[in-house]
């Protein structure tokens, strides 16, 4: 019951702003942040009360909600959810505070961004196939209005352009939602949406996984956005106000991400490891190419933007890896990111306050007269590098060495994109914030504020903090990532009515994979037979 | 009093934290205190542990302090450890020992700067990442530090950050640096794939029992290490970054880019020798970039007119000599150049930087000469390192260089000798052309520069760091068997079970079919006939007296020489813009990515990829705009379409 007050505890207070007077814009944005703040504190209770030990769900809450079709409310939260829940909480509070000096409609900015927060939380702790897809339309609804109304010249292409990618993703896992469900209803004569009783029960034949898989992998790999899906993202955040942007980055990618670990992994394993090398090749592509295209980019937006398909590249490649060190890395990197390129957005939208532009040849020299910003600016990039001792690095060397362990010349090509990383993020800093200034217009630029500091020091405190200690992060994830793998280990996703292999044991190691695989292939064949 | 080993990096950071953030409240006077007392208590602090290390029996002296779990992941877990053994000793000494007068030196140096606090915060930084570097137990721990001293190093050669070339150059050394890394983290994962661990008593242990002797992974994990420590070590083919580093303060390249960091890569490749002694297809490869680099860098040297670029051509080259002596095996030498090296490469480095203070940051030495009246300290302890880096008996250098040149010759073979003497030669020449063009003969010094020697704060570290340049090869006293204190001390850090790896690799081998020839292996290295070892060494001071001597009679005795033999020589002007590497690396690199780039950019991300997403969306919306004819709300149309509709039933139906 508390986790669904939590999630919907933003809702209310945005139908409780809806009453408040327009013209008191103060008492509105006090309203607003304290929600916000109050939701972020009480998301940290399932934190601290989280058993470490159980990959079940936890704070569960389960009720017919549409009996005929048997849907269910069913909400609860696991390892791969909890921290992607609080950190939305922890996003959205940021985001009310970067958008404190806005001036247009600030009433209804404030109502979504606090609906917009609902229908993300409400997607990270869905167990209904039909509650999923409610909240992942849901969530649409407002960031189409912040992007169309809040955002900059071409707003309107823009936030079309994303509605439209991203429902033509969400229509395909609609499909496959319906399949699953008509597939379970004939395999156990349960008419059920909800997802633990599917997941535990169904045994979907090799040959329509991959169906399946392929439609919630595009609905999912468009959010994340993986290439060649991504074409989305660069308009989405260049058009997109600050708030926008980092919400964006922060939390709907990472939907995307947490989608494929919900559904294709423990669904479809076997798809999962059909498709891999696919999957794989596709994200070490995104990393590459997002730091390439990255790296010529004249807009800071676009190019942090694009630095981000490169990052979310690093996230599949993990989840892909199937082993300990890939999908812990992966999890952790989607908090990194979350951080890391919120922070930069964050960044961006400060001088961009300023300056009115977010052209790189506008600036130089910056440094001089904002060394404050300089120094929060420079720490970011060096995250989003990957240096160690700060959030990145932890992510993406548990994921190159996780992938190491399935494909080694995989992980060798995906590492080079740390040296394209440090490429684009230092030559842009080098252009923006070194040298001399290009415009007279830089000289009498003001240092941060107390309020921009209150949005960016924490996410300077939790880079290092991650960078630095990551157990009270990772130790999150064990129980429930075990659980996954061993989902996913071919050696038990079998079908049911052959003898189970629980608990063999993960060898990690490729030799034994492909053991596997090819002893698994031939079964299938002589199934089909 | 080892336990005390925690301390040694936490000065430095405690020191760097208080400048950083409240280094322009508290003033110079203080930020100058706070920066070198922090740094002088971690080498107190470091001797303590010395004495505490020396108290152990030889092959107990390793002492690990555990910290906390870094990074835990399934059966993947990294420690925050620190380790303790007689080669980190080694390291912490010299870093933590000449990182102090470094610090003491740029008291004076960084005076009329503003931001003088951001220096000390960054160069107290740099002792933080440094001191984790070599006091790291694993592999990761190690990186955080080989990353952070890289990190430091780019803030501080972009120091002056608003001149387009050092902004250029700490890029520059940034990106070359990731690509050292790129290959320092694949061979982290690899040896953590062969091993299951990256702790290095563990690998190391168990290195004899999993990897087989000239092995294809013994090659690629060392080939991946080794390309890692070329870039962090500016050796070929990643050192283009080094002489563009000296555009940071001249103290600083005194530390980072000549004393310690630069020689992280030694220290790498030293720290892990049995990997690298069960690849000898690596360790030539070792032995001959070493070899290599150190010649062209010697060439570089005599021809440029920078004082500082001189001294990064020489670091180069001397590092070089250090990869050469590891390539053959010879991994005390190594280390003792290492210290040597950076005992009379600081000295230069800071000399140079005294004579820059004194001239009013002038850099050409064709604008210098006849300097030695009037920085008559520093043109003594500069002449004092001249001699030992040309290795002129019985100066420091001296014995550190003759003793990886006879190893050399008697472990590699005449080639890698060949480039090592012929560099010996060059150094001596080109440095001592250096000492002659700004310390001797006519003065060139503009009208309106008036020199003045440096004031003691700077002119004392000086001293120091010259006495020890001269004295500094006590350490190694060849001949004398048992009197090499250093070979002594980095006995059981460098001992190698052959026994176990020769069994261990002919069962392995003989498992893949293969017949192993191993038993050479075993055979006792007898040590060098004392004939031949003091035959080199007339050898290589006659060598460096042929280099001193050479230059004289071009710079002072016949100045017009030089000039004549070089003009118009195209193979001087090569030379003279370093074999033109900077250009081709931005002809064959830098441009088509950046240009690729770009097409990638507007080609296949704008019109390919987005044009075929929007040329869905164009096709749906025409396919919709056809179909909306159809809705045109005249009731004719509709009775028409119903009217064939009906038809064409009929037709089907009958």
């Amino acid at each position: 019951m508390f986790l669904t007050f939590v999630t919907f505890l933003p809702l209310l207070g945005a139908i409780g702003i809806a009453f408040l007077p327009e013209k008191d814009e103060s008492l509105i944005k006090l309203t607003a942040l304290g929600v916000a703040i109050t939701d972020f504190l009480l998301s940290l209770v399932f934190y601290f009360n989280f058993d470490l030990t159980t990959p079940n769900m936890q704070f569960e809450l389960s009720a017919v909600w549409i009996e005929n079709w048997g849907v269910n409310f069913h909400v609860g939260l696991d390892g791969i959810s909890l921290l992607l829940y609080i950190m939305t909480t922890f996003l959205t509070a940021i985001c009310i505070v970067s958008v404190w000096t806005v001036k247009k409609r600030i009433k209804e900015y404030m109502m979504a961004l606090l609906v917009l927060s609902t229908g993300m939380l409400g997607v990270f702790v869905a167990l209904d196939l039909f509650m999923f897809y409610v909240f992942w339309e849901l969530q649409l609804v407002p960031m189409y209005l912040i992007i169309g109304i809040w955002g900059g010249a071409r707003r309107l292409y823009a936030s079309i352009k994303f509605f439209l990618y991203t429902a033509f993703g969400s229509l395909l896992m609609l499909v496959a939602i319906i399949w699953m469900y008509q597939l379970h209803a004939e395999q156990t004569g349960i008419y059920t949406t909800d997802l633990m009783t599917i997941t535990n029960n169904i045994d979907i034949p090799f040959g329509p996984q991959k169906w399946l898989f392929v439609a919630f992998f595009l609905a999912f790999a468009i959010k994340v956005p993986m290439f060649p899906f991504h074409t989305w993202l660069p308009d989405a955040h260049v058009e997109a106000p600050t708030a926008g942007s980092v919400i964006l980055a922060g939390v709907l990618l990472k939907m995307g991400t947490y989608g494929f670990l919900r559904f294709n992994l423990p669904l479809f394993p076997y798809a999962c490891n059909e498709f891999m090398p696919y999957v794989g090749w596709l994200a070490v592509v995104g990393i590459v190419y997002g730091a390439f295209v990255s790296m010529v980019q004249e807009d800071l937006k676009k190019l942090v933007a694009y630095s981000s398909v490169s990052h979310m590249g690093f996230v599949m490649l993990g989840i892909f890896a199937f082993n300990h060190y890939g999908i812990q890395g992966a999890l952790i990197q989607n908090i990194n990111h979350g951080i890391s390129t919120s922070a930069l957005f964050l960044l961006v939208g400060v001088i961009y306050d300023r300056r009115h532009t977010r052209m790189i040849k506008e600036f130089g020299g910056i440094t001089n007269v904002m060394p404050k910003y300089a120094i929060i600016f420079m720490i970011v990039a060096l995250s989003s590098i990957g240096l160690p001792g700060m959030n990145g690095f932890v992510g993406e060397f548990l994921i190159l060495l996780g992938i190491f362990q399935a494909d080694a010349f995989m992980a060798g090509v995906a590492t080079t994109g740390v040296i394209f990383a440090a490429c684009y993020i230092l030559w842009m800093f080098q252009r923006v914030m070194f040298l001399k200034s290009n415009s007279p217009e830089n000289a009498k630029l003001k240092d941060l504020d107390f309020r921009e500091y209150a949005m960016l020091l924490p996410l300077v405190v939790l880079i290092f903090w991650i960078g630095l200690y990551p157990k009270p992060f990772m130790k999150t994830f064990d129980a429930s990532v075990t659980h996954l793998i061993s989902k996913v280990d071919p050696s038990n996703f079998k079908p049911k009515t052959h003898t189970e292999h629980a608990d063999s044991g993960h060898a990690g190691k490729t030799e034994h994979k492909t053991e596997h695989k090819t002893e698994h292939k031939k079964e299938s064949h002589s199934n089909a037979h | 009093m080892l336990s005390l080993t925690w301390l040694v990096p936490t000065f430095p950071l405690i020191g760097s934290i208080i400048n950083g953030f409240w280094g322009l409240k508290i003033g110079k006077d203080n930020v100058g205190k706070v920066a070198c007392g922090s740094v002088i208590l971690s080498f107190i602090t470091t001797v303590l542990i010395l004495f505490g290390l020396i108290g152990l029996p030889a092959e107990n002296r390793i002492y690990e302090q555990v910290m906390f779990d870094w990074i835990v992941a399934g059966d993947f877990a990294v420690q925050w450890a620190y380790q303790v053994d007689p080669l980190s000793m080694v390291m912490m000494l010299v870093i933590t020992g000449v990182g102090s007068l470094i610090h003491i030196f740029s008291i004076g140096y960084m005076k009329e700067e503003y931001s003088y606090y951001r220096y000390f915060a960054y160069l107290n930084l740099f002792m933080f990442a440094m001191l984790i570097l070599v006091m790291g137990s694993n592999f990761l721990l190690m990186f955080i530090g080989w990353e952070g001293v890289g990190c430091c190093s780019y803030f501080l050669i972009g120091y002056y950050f608003d001149k387009q070339s050092a902004c250029d150059a700490a890029t520059k050394a940034f990106i070359v640096n990731r690509v050292g890394d790129f290959a320092f983290l694949l061979a982290v994962m690899f040896i953590f794939y062969i091993f299951g661990t990256i702790d290095y008593t563990e690998v190391f242990a168990a290195a004899p029992h999993k990897l087989i002797y000239d092995g294809e992974i013994a090659i690629i994990i060392t080939g991946f290490l080794f390309l890692g420590a070329t870039g962090k070590s500016a050796q070929i083919p990643l050192y283009t970054w080094l002489p563009d580093a000296m555009e940071g303060p001249t103290p600083v390249s005194a530390l980072i880019h000549a004393a310690t960091m630069v020689t992280a890569g030694v220290y790498l490749v030293v720290r892990c020798n049995i990997l690298f002694m069960m690849a000898p297809m690596t360790m030539m490869a070792v032995a001959f970039v070493g070899g290599g680099t150190a010649l062209l860098a010697a060439t570089i040297g005599m021809t440029q007119w920078d004082i500082k670029r001189v001294l990064a051509y020489s670091t180069v080259s001397q590092i070089g000599y250090m990869f050469l002596g590891c390539g053959v095996g010879a991994f005390t030498a190594a280390i003792f150049h290492l210290i040597t090296h950076a005992f009379f490469k600081a000295c230069l480095f800071l000399g140079s930087g005294s004579v820059i203070h004194g001239m009013h940051h002038e850099q050409d030495i064709r604008k210098m000469g006849g300097l030695k009246k009037h920085f008559p300290k520093t043109y003594f302890t500069f002449l004092v390192s001249t001699l030992a880096i040309a290795g002129i008996f019985p100066l420091s250098g001296f014995f550190s260089k003759d003793e990886i040149l006879l190893h050399s010759l008697i472990d590699g073979n005449i080639f890698l000798w060949g480039m090592g003497i012929t560099g010996a030669l060059l150094t001596a020449f080109y440095m001592f052309r250096l000492v002659f063009l700004t310390f001797h003969g006519e003065s060139r010094v503009d009208p309106d520069v008036h020199p003045h020697e440096s004031p003691d704060i700077m002119t004392r570290p000086l001293m120091i760091l010259a006495t020890l340049a001269a004295v500094g090869g006590m350490l190694g006293i060849p001949l004398i068997h048992g009197w090499h204190v250093l070979h002594n001390w980095l006995e059981p850090v460098l001992f190698i079970d052959w026994q176990t790896i020769v069994t261990n690799s002919t069962r392995m081998m003989e498992e893949h079919g293969h017949v192993a020839h191993l038993s050479h292996l075993l055979h006792h290295k007898e040590h060098p006939d004392a004939g031949l070892e003091v035959a080199l060494m007339f050898l290589s001071v006659g060598v460096a007296i042929t280099g001193i001597v050479g230059a004289y009679l071009c710079y002072i005795k016949y100045p017009k020489l030089p000039e004549t033999l070089t003009d118009g020589q195209w193979g001087y002007e090569i030379v003279k813009n370093k074999y033109m590497v900077d250009e081709i690396y931005d002809e064959t690199i830098v441009k088509p990515v950046v240009q690729g780039s770009r097409l990638l950019w507007k080609e296949a991300d704008a019109k390919a990829i987005d044009g075929t997403v929007n040329g869905v969306a164009q096709i749906i919306g025409w396919c919709s705009k056809q179909a909306k004819q159809f809705q045109s709300g005249y009731v004719r149309n509709y009775a028409l379409s119903m009217i064939i509709g009906f038809a064409i039933l009929l037709l089907v139906v009958f």
